[in-house]
């Protein structure tokens, strides 16, 4: 039986991208210690992980107790994750001002109280005039207030 | 006298009408991000780094170091009167400090945390500014090997300091050497990990990583398990403090000073660390140690003193040796190299107003803090107040705006949404992000130095060991990762820990 939950996930997580690491490293060259070719370290650093990862998981089994994992977030993690990359879908084509009001919007629908209110709305139109006077106007930073689909 | 000339230099740079601006600026900008709760001082800086972009290089790390202590004093802020501290360094300052918002003593308890921060600040300050020129003149004589040794002893180090298992510390160091990795190869040009991506081959930046896990990772934590909290003080009064606080303050200060300037050199948790052990140290020595936990003043000036003095002499090792001692002190390399400062023992002696600048500029940071502070405190009050719902999303749309500007690319937007997701799975898992973030930044270094070496000895590893500085400091590793790996000393380790989680 896993005992300690949490060490058990870690340890297959180092052990899935050490042999990602490792996997793609095998492709470049080794080299000697003299002239370390750029896969030296790289395989190095993956077996280390694999084996650290292996260590966490026979750990995991024969350890301490350790506390449970709990529910994964899954809401929380597609709407703020996948809010940040709407934006940056959104923000060429349709414009930083779309893009700023459809980030807020979906991930503000991760929380528990999310629900229409006028002072959001209120709180939402001075973040984005906030944001394109700022970012937009005063810092430079190249980012069209309406995209390509509107011909900007 | 060397220190009042180098000094002198410094304080014409800092004094400067825009630079005491940007200094205000950042002290201001800091603390309003970092009482708000759920965002320490990594994100923080994150978070505003690209707004100093366009500054003047000294202007930029003045301004981004008035973010990094407005953002840790902000921190212990939120801590006292809602007991919500913003950072892991100020979780031991929430424990007296918000017994003694409760009873009404909310105005001393942040009195004394606002005078013992800038007492330990300008000691720190002056530490820097007698300690930073000999430092960086033994590190001019540091050829490759010795910077490879430096580098595996800091590592070695945050071991020892990472609070939690050992395993995952080690575990989630060489995760983020391998990260580090991404990018293209400098000697071979061997674009690695890239996955045929050309913005990947370029490598990942420090920044979109770092908002990915403190940023997002933290936001869909806390997500998890949202609530609603109230203020405890609607005003806050008696900020000033009396002379009997003082009095009876005034040893903590000192014995928490020296203690955080100490373990903030360290790498790793230093001031994590440093807080906790100077709240523990306290509770031993202290007449009424009983009170400890009900509400004792000297429990908030103890571990405030110690997190500002590991936050002051954090920046000593980023200063003369290039090496960052922590995540904050990553971004600030991060920063100069964006300026076109390339950080190491040099920047002293090559850019003498900038490192002096940034010196002095640290002790006006302090000033301002405690000026700016106290009265405002009816603002911050206010901030802590806007409900958590208002606030993630707007955190988001700084940290995405922040990316994109980093190098005007949607990619690394994308990458931030991954890196979010990766943080929260660490947080669930239980792995400690700030040794990860770590390795990362040292990880190209290492390779890059260790190369260098075994180029010039024509392979021989033995160079590592021949040279004494090198050899030293290996050697001090080894005793260290001894020393942690001993049954007796472990199991002590983790009853300091978990003597510090209760």
């Amino acid at each position: 039986m896993i005992r300690n939950q949490k060490d058990f996930g870690a340890g297959i997580l180092y052990i899935v991208l050490g042999a990602i690491g490792w996997y793609i490293a095998r492709d470049y060259g080794m080299g000697q210690a003299s002239r370390m070719g750029p896969g030296y370290f790289p395989t190095v650093l993956s077996v280390l992980l694999i084996a650290f990862g292996v260590a966490a998981v026979i750990r995991s089994f024969v350890g301490k107790e350790g506390e449970k994992v709990g529910n994964f977030n899954w809401k929380g993690v597609l709407y703020i994750c996948g809010a940040v990359a709407l934006f940056g879908l959104l923000l060429i084509p349709a414009g930083l001002i779309i893009a700023l009001i459809v980030l807020s919007i979906v991930s503000a629908a991760a929380s528990h109280y999310f629900k229409f209110e006028w002072k959001a709305v209120g709180a939402l139109f001075i973040l984005v005039v906030f944001c394109a006077l700022v970012f937009a106007k005063g810092l430079g930073v190249p980012m069209p207030l309406l995209g390509t689909w509107f011909g900007g | 006298m060397e220190l009042l000339g180098n000094l002198w230099i410094g304080a014409q740079t800092a004094f400067t009408l825009w630079n005491l601006f940007y200094c205000l600026l950042g002290c201001f900008l800091g603390t309003a991000i970092g009482v708000l709760p759920g965002l320490g001082p990594t994100a923080t800086i994150a978070m505003l780094l690209p707004i100093t972009f366009g500054l003047p290089p000294v202007s930029a790390l003045i301004m981004l170091s008035g973010i990094y202590y407005g953002a840790q004093y902000g921190g212990s802020t939120t801590a006292i009167l809602v007991n919500l501290p913003g950072e892991s360094s100020s979780v031991v300052t929430a424990l007296d400090g918000y017994q003694l918002a409760r009873q009404g003593h909310a105005g001393r308890a942040l009195a004394i945390a606002a005078i013992g921060s800038f007492f330990a600040g300008t000691v720190c300050t002056l530490l820097i500014a007698l300690f930073a020129p000999p430092l960086a003149e033994v590190a001019l004589k540091f050829g490759p090997a010795e910077y490879f040794s430096l580098m595996v002893l800091g590592l070695v180090a945050s071991i020892v300091l990472a609070s939690g298992s050992l395993l995952h510390a080690l575990g989630m160091i060489v995760l983020g050497l391998l990260l580090g990795l991404v990018g293209t190869d400098v000697n071979s040009g061997t674009a690695r990990y890239s996955f045929g991506i050309p913005e990947l081959a370029d490598g990942i930046s420090f920044v979109t990583v770092a908002m990915g896990i403190f940023g997002l990772g933290e936001i869909i934590a806390n997500l998890a398990h949202e609530q609603t909290r109230s203020v405890m003080m609607k005003k806050v009064t008696g900020l000033m403090p009396t002379w009997a606080d003082l009095k009876l303050t005034f040893p903590a200060m000192v014995r928490g000073t020296s203690l955080g300037a100490v373990l903030g050199i360290l790498p790793g948790g230093g001031a994590m660390l440093a807080s906790f052990s100077a709240y523990a140290l306290e509770k031993k020595v202290s007449k009424n140690s009983a009170n400890f936990g009900k509400g004792a003043i000297e429990g908030v000036a103890a571990p405030e003193a110690a997190n500002n003095a590991g936050s002051q002499t954090s920046f000593i090792p980023m200063l003369t040796l290039g090496i960052p001692s922590n995540p904050v002190m990553a971004l600030m390399i991060g920063a100069m190299i964006i300026q076109g400062i390339q950080p190491g023992p040099s920047v002293m002696t090559e850019q003498p107003a900038l490192f002096w600048g940034i010196v002095v500029s640290m002790w006006v940071g302090n000033v301002m803090l405690l000026i700016l502070n106290l009265p405002l405190i009816g603002l911050w009050v206010k901030m802590i107040a806007v409900p958590y719902h208002y606030l993630f999303p707007a955190i988001l749309v700084f940290c995405a705006i922040g990316t994109f500007s980093l190098s005007n690319s949607t990619f690394d937007v994308y990458l931030m949404a991954v890196f979010g997701l990766l943080g929260y799975i660490f947080h669930k898992f239980g792995c400690e992000p700030a040794p990860m973030m770590l390795g990362f930044i040292l990880g190209p270094m290492m390779e890059e130095f260790l190369r260098r070496a075994l180029l010039l000895s024509k392979g021989d590893p033995m160079i590592l060991v021949t040279r004494p500085i090198s050899a030293v400091m290996l050697g001090l590793a080894v005793v260290l990762l001894i020393m942690v790996l001993t049954p007796a000393l472990r199991k002590k380790r983790e009853e300091a820990f978990a003597e510090e989680a209760d």
